[in-house]
């Protein structure tokens, strides 16, 4: 039935703001909190929202009618309130599939998280949640490898991986750069990591880092019998050189390379993930400025929306916090986008921040990465937490004993193997933890040096962004 | 040992992937492990190689994987049959799991010399 054309400023509400529609299993659904100006109703809110992320301008304008703008226009569905918050609200909104470009993550953040965030009648907002639908899943590339691929390509069976950022971070040349890759994986890690900001600057050029640490590779894996691995950052200033260091770690035969997701941006990702498909790469992820989006707990993107992103752009590792080190994280929230990160379904959970049935088919998972002021101490709830599908990443924590890199590194691979040994044998890790390191302490002098070292170490700070309980 | 704070040698040790860093095990120490496998249900599988090769993707199997496999004690039996037959190789045991065609368990049980 056709329409007629009236000029002017109507309310959403009466346009995008559908109580009866039921959401087709097809639609990309997103859950929003919002947190109106005074006096705005919530579902005028909460319709501006998916006009403005979807179909809707602020006028009504002519040339709608020459398309049936209600197969296209995004719609809130349902509004729910936020527990223990009486100024904010849960909009549901429904995006028809036609609206995204197939496979392309930048394309669905354009839309949803673009000029909506500086939408006047809002004070806050934040995208807490997304359910892609299957159909748009099957279109992404995802994980060049996965999980399983790369346990094969590492050898590395039964136990959460073991890493360790090289330190300090900014200065060192490239082969005392390469001395330290060295001697982490000497003393039993699997796999040392190029520090984020560590791309190709005066003091150490990609080129030169890259040779070194090939060759610590290589050194190390000679001595050890045991399969190694060192993250190069190929994240760069342009796509061409962000290709150009990758293959270069091809041909240098080393098995992963590393990039920073979301300042490097998700086009380059997700070229990045496609290339290391295709050259048989594993592709380790770094998160810098994530908590620039994510931290605030009404404006933003929740994390689990960066991680489902980053799953269906591609990347074999992600970081997802530590729950117990010294960065943000509470321990449910974690588990609930570790989920989204591993499994191939992931049903609703509030309880766990996860607003909607996830199917993720048949995308390969993505090993959750622990990092970030963890030691010795913490390995008991980390394997608990975080069970074997993780690369658990002890910095300070390796490089900061007494004895230097390796005997840090090998004071790890013992707790770690330790708690494996104690959780398999039906053992209550956190609980008996201490009993399980010092038990272990007896057969590793490395281990006894490291905790104590560690002992009186603790980041208890409550976090900022916790759930919204019931 | 007592805390000592001067500055030891590490030395590096060729070791054989997981638990690698462990003292070996005892024979309850390793029936634990085949426990788990077990209550896991994954199936059982032997491999043995010898130790020249043991970076080599692929093992040699002894006889096939134990499908289905839940007796502790059959397991135990194989891999003493294995470590008989092959006296110098390394004797790893594997929990194997079909549904994600990966290995949940895997560590060696007896080292070759």
């Amino acid at each position: 039935m056709s329409k007629k054309y009236d000029a002017g400023v109507k309310e959403y509400r009466d346009t995008y703001w559908t109580p009866d529609y039921v959401p087709l299993d097809t639609d990309l659904l997103a859950c929003f909190k919002c947190t109106g100006q005074e006096g705005v109703p919530k579902e005028e809110v909460a319709a501006a929202v998916a006009a403005e992320s979807s179909t809707g301008t602020w006028s009504t304008v002519w040339s709608e009618l020459l398309t049936d703008l209600d197969f296209y226009k995004g719609r809130c569905y349902r509004i729910e309130d936020v527990p223990g918050d009486k100024e904010s609200f849960y909009a549901f909104i429904a995006y028809p599939l036609d609206l995204f470009e197939e496979g392309s993550i930048t394309n669905v953040l354009t839309s949803l998280v673009g000029n909506v965030f500086g939408f006047k009648a809002l004070r806050h907002l934040r995208l807490e949640d997304i359910r892609f639908p299957i159909a748009f899943i099957k279109t992404c590339g995802g994980p060049p490898n996965g999980i399983v691929v790369e346990r094969d390509r590492m050898n590395k069976y039964g136990r959460p991986l073991l890493g360790c950022t090289i330190k300090p971070k900014l200065g060192l040349s490239g082969k005392n750069y390469g001395r330290v890759v060295y001697e982490c994986l000497r003393g039993g890690l699997d796999f040392t990591k190029d520090d984020e900001n560590i791309n190709s600057q005066p003091f150490q050029r990609w080129q030169n880092r890259f040779e070194f640490v090939a060759e610590a590779v290589r050194t190390s894996q000679e001595e050890t019998g045991e399969k190694k691995g060192h993250y190069l950052n190929c994240t760069a200033n342009t796509p061409e050189e962000m290709y150009e260091r990758a293959e270069f770690a091809k041909e240098l035969g080393q098995p992963i390379i590393m990039h920073d997701y979301i300042t490097g941006g998700f086009t380059a990702n997700t070229g990045l993930a496609k290339w290391c498909r295709k050259n048989g790469m594993l592709l380790h992820i770094h998160r810098a400025m994530h908590a620039v989006i994510d931290r605030h707990p009404k404006h933003g993107i929740h994390f689990r929306v960066l991680a489902k992103c980053l799953r269906l752009s591609g990347g074999d590792q992600l970081h997802t916090g530590t729950v117990v080190g010294k960065l943000e994280g509470d321990r449910q929230t974690t588990l609930g986008y570790i989920d989204q990160l591993r499994e191939s379904f992931v049903p609703e959970d509030r309880s766990r921040g996860n607003f909607f049935d996830q199917d993720w088919g048949s995308m390969p998972g993505v090993f959750a990465v622990a990092s970030g002021g963890i030691h010795v101490w913490h390995m008991p709830a980390l394997v608990a937490i975080f069970g074997d599908d993780s690369v658990l990443q002890f910095g300070g924590g390796t490089h900061g004993h007494p004895w230097g890199s390796a005997a840090g590194a090998a004071a790890n691979r013992v707790a770690l193997e330790a708690c494996v040994k104690a959780r398999n044998a039906g053992r209550e890790i956190e609980r008996e933890g201490r009993d399980i390191l010092t038990e272990a302490a007896k057969h590793s002098p490395e281990l006894a040096i490291a905790l104590e070292t560690w002992k009186e170490i603790k980041f208890e700070f409550d976090t900022v962004d916790k759930l919204d309980v019931h | 040992m007592p805390f000592n704070s001067t500055v030891g040698d590490y030395q590096t040790v060729a070791t054989l992937e997981t638990f690698g860093f462990l003292p070996p095990f005892t024979q309850d120490e390793i029936y634990d492990q085949i426990a788990y496998i077990i209550a896991q249900g994954w199936s059982p599988l032997v491999e043995h190689v010898h130790p020249s090769r043991s970076m080599v993707t692929y093992w040699s199997y002894w006889k096939l994987p134990f499908f289905g496999e839940k007796d502790l004690g059959v397991i135990v039996n194989e891999l003493e049959a294995c470590h008989r037959a092959y006296p110098d190789h390394h004797v790893r045991l594997v929990g194997y799991d079909a549904y994600t065609q990966s290995q949940g368990a895997c560590f060696v049980v007896f080292e070759g010399r």
